[in-house]
């Protein structure tokens, strides 16, 4: 891990010497367009929240048995994230230190509450499904920790794409390991039939959500190390 | 019988971590040696008995009276928060033993998802209060088993030459897959 972020901070600093030498003028927004985009794609790769920071392991265990519910769950948790990155950024100067903690929950807590609502009475299925894991979004480290570690400190603006950043970077993890798990255990991808045969089930139960991840991570270090 | 039920289904058949997949953070994160890992089952067993205990009589003696069952969630997460640090003064003037013992775990309990998950399992379960506590009791007993089950192992495991790209938490994760395959036996016992 400490690997990945010395060759992070390398690509920061190669970039903004660069970007100061532009002209006057143009060079302010040049790097400011420049920041947002890299606020955007870290959540992807090079800080994705379940691969690399090993954060919200328990939704991305619990859910992944196919790739729609990982998919459902990672924009349900993108939606939470977004909205509470903006709220709490917008307010992060009215609320005192001492009790932001327990304001940013009940931010977190009330869209939490909102994507249940909105999930019960239009995606019943997917609700079913996803079941005890949707109220649990309030205690996953990722929203928390984005608004206590970014939000907070940002404007409204860059605490948007920074939680849209890291909420498809949850989102895209949850969906390749549900994925990964489906065709295993089912021979299928998004419910299509890929290969007719009896595959291995337990894939799809629980020793197999570890395994995997395990396998995925492994891979991803490697790929980083390359 | 009945409790008799609840405890062996909770502990072994769905185990919290293993099955349920609650409480992963801890399990990955703290595991690592024996000694912590049962300092913080401690305090989960602490906490969770406590929490669904204020959770339920709440739920029923609020919530469900004023009709406004769609606050659980709001209403569970502040309870929980808020019990966490009163357990934490409390512990403090009371008993500086115990408080140096569970202190560390506490302020990590809050955003433990076994806590909120067994308070909200113990509604959706229908259980009455006394049910709703063994149901705690065994879950955090379930919690700490695996727990310590999987520090045991992982303690052995540090000492083996495993490939560069799978040490740490990739060989850890495989791990708790063997370790959750072999809770898959007790599947059916209840």
């Amino acid at each position: 891990m400490i690997h990945i972020k010395e060759k992070r901070n390398n690509i920061e600093y190669s970039i903004s010497p660069v970007s100061l030498s532009e002209v006057e003028g143009s060079s302010g927004i040049k790097k400011y367009t420049m920041n947002q985009i890299q606020n955007f794609t870290k959540g992807f790769i090079k800080e994705n929240p379940v691969f690399i920071l090993l954060l919200g392991l328990c939704p991305t265990l619990g859910v992944t048995t196919s790739a729609v519910n990982g998919l459902g769950m990672g924009l349900a948790t993108t939606f939470v994230l977004v909205m509470s990155n903006l709220v709490v950024s917008v307010v992060r100067k009215a609320i005192p230190d001492k009790v932001r903690i327990p304001a940013f929950i009940v931010i977190i807590a009330s869209f939490v509450t909102i994507v249940e609502l909105v999930m019960q009475a239009y995606t019943p299925d997917l609700f079913e499904a996803l079941g005890l894991f949707i109220p649990l979004i309030v205690v996953n480290c990722i929203v928390l920790g984005r608004a206590e570690a970014f939000a907070s400190k940002n404007t409204p603006w860059s605490s948007i794409v920074d939680g849209m950043g890291m909420g498809l970077g949850f989102a895209f993890a949850l969906t390749l390991l549900g994925g990964a798990r489906e065709l295993l255990g089912s021979g299928a991808i998004f419910g299509i039939k890929l290969i007719e045969a009896d595959l291995m089930l337990v894939f799809v139960l629980a020793p197999g959500a570890f395994i995997v991840l395990g396998y995925l991570i492994a891979l991803i270090n490697k790929l980083n190390k390359a | 019988m009945e409790y008799f039920v609840i405890i062996i289904g909770s502990i072994f058949v769905s185990n919290i971590v293993l099955t349920q997949f609650l409480g992963i953070c801890p399990f990955v994160g703290v595991s690592g040696k024996l000694s912590t890992s049962v300092g913080m089952g401690g305090a989960v067993l602490f906490v969770l008995t406590l929490a669904t205990m204020v959770t339920w009589i709440i739920q029923y003696y609020v919530l469900n009276p004023l009709g406004l069952g769609f606050m659980q969630t709001i209403v569970f997460i502040l309870i929980i928060a808020s019990l966490v640090q009163m357990v934490e003064i409390i512990l403090k003037k009371v008993s500086p033993a115990l408080f140096q013992a569970l202190g560390v775990f506490l302020p990590l309990i809050t955003t433990n998802c076994a806590v909120l998950g067994v308070a909200i399992l113990t509604i959706q379960k229908d259980f009455n209060l006394i049910e709703g506590v063994v149901y705690a009791i065994a879950n955090a007993i379930g919690f700490t088993l695996a727990l310590v089950l999987f520090a045991g192992i992982r303690e052995h495991l540090d000492l083996m030459e495993v490939p560069k790209a799978m040490r740490g938490v990739p060989i850890a994760l495989v791990v708790a897959g063997i370790l959750a395959l072999a809770f898959m036996g007790f599947t059916g016992l209840v």
